[in-house]
């Protein structure tokens, strides 16, 4: 079934995907959401990986994509524990208070 | 016999290195017995080799020892080779033995001195470079001794180098004989060119049949690294500052051997010299010249040391008449003399100032000759021979070689004679005036220190060479006795008579002149010490004080304008372009730091604009 879906359908999805996550990155201001929007915009390129590697018939396309899963994981990971660790210290996950984290310059 | 050349500079060598690397392991017998024992070894082989020399004389006239080759460039070829002929062995006798004698004199004179090891190590140091100077087959080898002398004069000026005029008067004398160095290795250089060799038998040789107009060029050029070395004008000023050093150093280095390098390298370099008959006239005069100029500045001095260093550069300035005129043999027997009266001299002086709580003014002596006896009678008999009294001293015979030769030898002059026999009266008067203003009268200072027989032996010594060494050669009118000439000879070019006028009458004048100075000083000075100060206090004496006012002249001439240049400098502009590109890329990078908001939002901002920029260019070209 998936096979007769044309690829540029697939890419045109993902580029929407890429698109949302992006925008999600730029307009949230809750750390957790942005978190979420990078997981979209990482899932995106995966998704125009395996439909690229459909398209050429290449296997390169799925192995990338196992190496973005992993790699996704473990960006959860640090992540998720980046951002207690935050609330821990500012009791807030409000993008716009930390700038403060920028330190003063000289 | 050849195989023990090699010796001479490897004795003092070996005690360099053994005290330079392990004294302070050693206690003090140790490191006097390897001081003076190296020196000693080494006079015991001058010695051995001389003998050897004067009874089978070899049938070219010189040996010569290869060591090994030291670099090959093409055909350029330089050997440590070392020649020993007549010249170097009076020069390798009075270094060693002089310089063994003034060993033995250090070891007291320093013996409370709190770098014991290191004055020896300079001082071994020293004799081996000496000795591979006036060795050396080739003027590369040559230079290598040159400069080595150079250093340790250096090392040795400075010795208390805790006072920093010691070190300035170091760095004075390290310059100024610098600038002589540079002329000798620019005259190497240009004898290379034109004879493709450095070997200085093969220079002789084919200088002979050479006509080059740059003869006399390079013959000035070496000539400049002697007035460097031997305290000549114009490069005089060094000297007197160099007795900044221990005693015994002005005695070695600074009287009897270092500064006649300029005498050795022009009698070695003979054949050069004798192709420029214009060159052999400015030695003559720069020789007449600075022996009237150092003469009256000793007659004006107050420090002991400071007349005895500006008598120095005069009697050197007698050795470069002698050069000049092409009395050869006459200079080098003036060196020999000179080298026994002048340390003689200097050991006395530094045994004075010692028993005198350091006071190096004349004027707050006097009276010594019954406190100090044996100091007394050495020093009046050094004395007698640098005054050169008629008939019983040394010095009057190599002396009055040298006025003789100064108006009937080739190249002299009636106005020559006249500059030496004025020098020979006022080298009189200043001595007579030295001896007096420190022995005799009544007592300044009190007597700190008795000296003990080890500084008694040398002076003892040097004063039994300052009268009986000149016998050895006696005017022909009298005794001619012609030992010395006739074996430097073998060596040098015979001295050419252009007219031979009475020897005796001439030699009177010399004689009264050197009476009636030595009279009128005594006469002068041994009057109330107020008069004397009264009598100096003029304008004139205050010229020759100063020494003529050489080192003002150069402070003007030299030092002025090269602190003004530096003063404008003083920000370094080249510097400045360099600040430029500096202060741009600090300026942007202010620019920069601007955009480092710390809002995530800007960031994202940024990287997705980049991002879709790049891309575009990508698709667009």
């Amino acid at each position: 079934m998936i096979s007769n879906l044309s690829s540029d359908y697939v890419f045109l999805l993902a580029a929407i995907l890429f698109a949302l996550g992006a925008m999600g990155v730029v307009i949230r201001r809750n750390i957790l959401f942005m978190l979420i929007a990078v997981e979209i915009m990482l899932n995106s390129a995966g998704l125009a990986f395996i439909a690229a590697g459909a398209k050429w018939a290449q296997a390169d396309g799925q192995i990338m994509f196992l190496f973005i899963l992993s790699m996704a994981a473990a960006e959860v990971s640090v992540g998720l524990a980046l951002i207690m660790q935050i609330f821990h210290q500012h009791k807030t996950l409000d993008v716009d208070e930390l700038e403060q984290l920028r330190g003063d310059r000289k | 016999m050849e195989n023990l050349i090699w010796l001479l500079p490897a004795l003092p060598l070996f005690g360099f290195l053994l005290l330079a690397f392990l004294g302070s392991k050693f206690n003090r017998e140790a490191i006097a017995f390897i001081g003076i024992g190296s020196v000693s070894l080494a006079t015991i082989v001058s010695l051995y080799l001389a003998i050897n020399f004067i009874s089978s004389p070899p049938e070219n006239g010189f040996i010569s020892q290869t060591l090994w080759q030291w670099m090959q460039v093409n055909n350029f070829k330089v050997t440590i080779t070392f020649h020993y002929d007549a010249l170097s062995l009076v020069f390798v006798f009075v270094i060693t033995f002089v310089g063994a004698l003034i060993h033995l004199y250090s070891t007291e004179f320093m013996a409370h001195d709190e770098y014991y090891s290191r004055f020896f190590a300079y001082l071994n140091l020293f004799v081996c470079s000496m000795l591979i100077l006036v060795l050396a087959d080739n003027l590369v080898l040559l230079y290598l001794g040159w400069e080595g002398v150079g250093l340790c004069s250096y090392l040795l000026i400075g010795f208390w180098y805790k006072n920093i005029k010691n070190g300035i008067a170091a760095q004075k004398a390290f310059i100024i004989t610098r600038i002589g160095d540079t002329s000798l290795a620019i005259g190497m250089f240009l004898l290379f060119k034109e004879f493709g060799t450095l070997t200085i038998s093969e220079i002789s040789q084919q200088a002979v049949s050479h006509s080059s107009s740059s003869i006399t060029l390079i013959a000035l050029l070496l000539f400049g690294g002697a007035v460097g070395k031997s305290a000549q004008l114009p490069l005089q000023t060094w000297l007197p500052d160099a007795m900044a050093g221990p005693s015994p150093v002005s005695a070695l280095i600074h009287a009897a051997t270092m500064v006649t390098a300029g005498v050795y390298l022009l009698a070695r370099m003979h054949t050069i010299f004798e192709l420029s008959p214009a060159a052999m006239h400015v030695v003559a005069a720069v020789g007449a010249a600075t022996l009237l100029i150092a003469a009256t500045s000793a007659l004006a001095q107050k420090d002991i040391k400071r007349v005895l260093a500006y008598s120095t550069i005069s009697q050197l300035g007698y050795m470069f008449l002698a050069l000049g005129v092409g009395a050869w043999w006459a200079a080098i027997f003036h060196f020999m003399i000179h080298a026994f009266f002048k340390a003689l001299l200097f050991l006395g002086a530094g045994t004075i100032i010692e028993a005198q709580h350091h006071e190096h003014n004349m004027f707050n002596m006097g009276g010594l000759k019954d406190k100090l006896p044996t100091v007394f009678k050495t020093f009046v008999i050094g004395s007698a021979a640098l005054a050169a009294l008629p008939l019983i001293s040394a010095g009057f015979y190599s002396k009055d070689a040298i006025i003789w030769y100064s108006l009937t030898a080739q190249n002299g002059s009636p106005l020559l004679w006249l500059v030496a026999i004025i020098g020979s009266f006022i080298t009189a008067l200043y001595t007579t005036r030295m001896v007096v203003l420190t022995f005799y009268g009544t007592s300044k200072t009190s007597l700190s220190y008795q000296p003990g027989v080890r500084m008694h032996i040398p002076l003892i010594i040097l004063a039994f060479l300052s009268v009986f060494a000149g016998f050895i050669e006696l005017p022909h009118n009298f005794g001619h006795v012609t030992l010395f000439s006739g074996f430097v000879g073998k060596a040098l070019p015979t001295t050419l008579l252009k007219i031979e006028p009475s020897e005796s009458l001439f030699q009177l004048i010399a004689a009264i002149v050197c009476l009636v100075g030595i009279l009128l000083g005594w006469k002068l000075y041994s009057s109330n010490r107020e008069k004397v100060i009264d009598l100096e206090s003029g304008g004139l004496f205050k010229f020759f004080f100063n020494g003529w006012y050489f080192d003002n002249l150069y402070k003007v001439l030299f030092q002025q304008p090269y602190f003004f240049l530096a003063r404008i400098n003083k920000n370094d502009i080249v510097d400045k372009s360099n600040d430029v590109i500096v202060g741009i890329s600090s300026w942007l990078s202010n620019q920069l730091a601007t955009s480092q908001t710390g809002s995530m939002r800007w960031y994202v901002m940024g990287i997705i604009a980049g991002a879709i920029m790049i891309l575009t260019l990508q698709l667009v070209l």
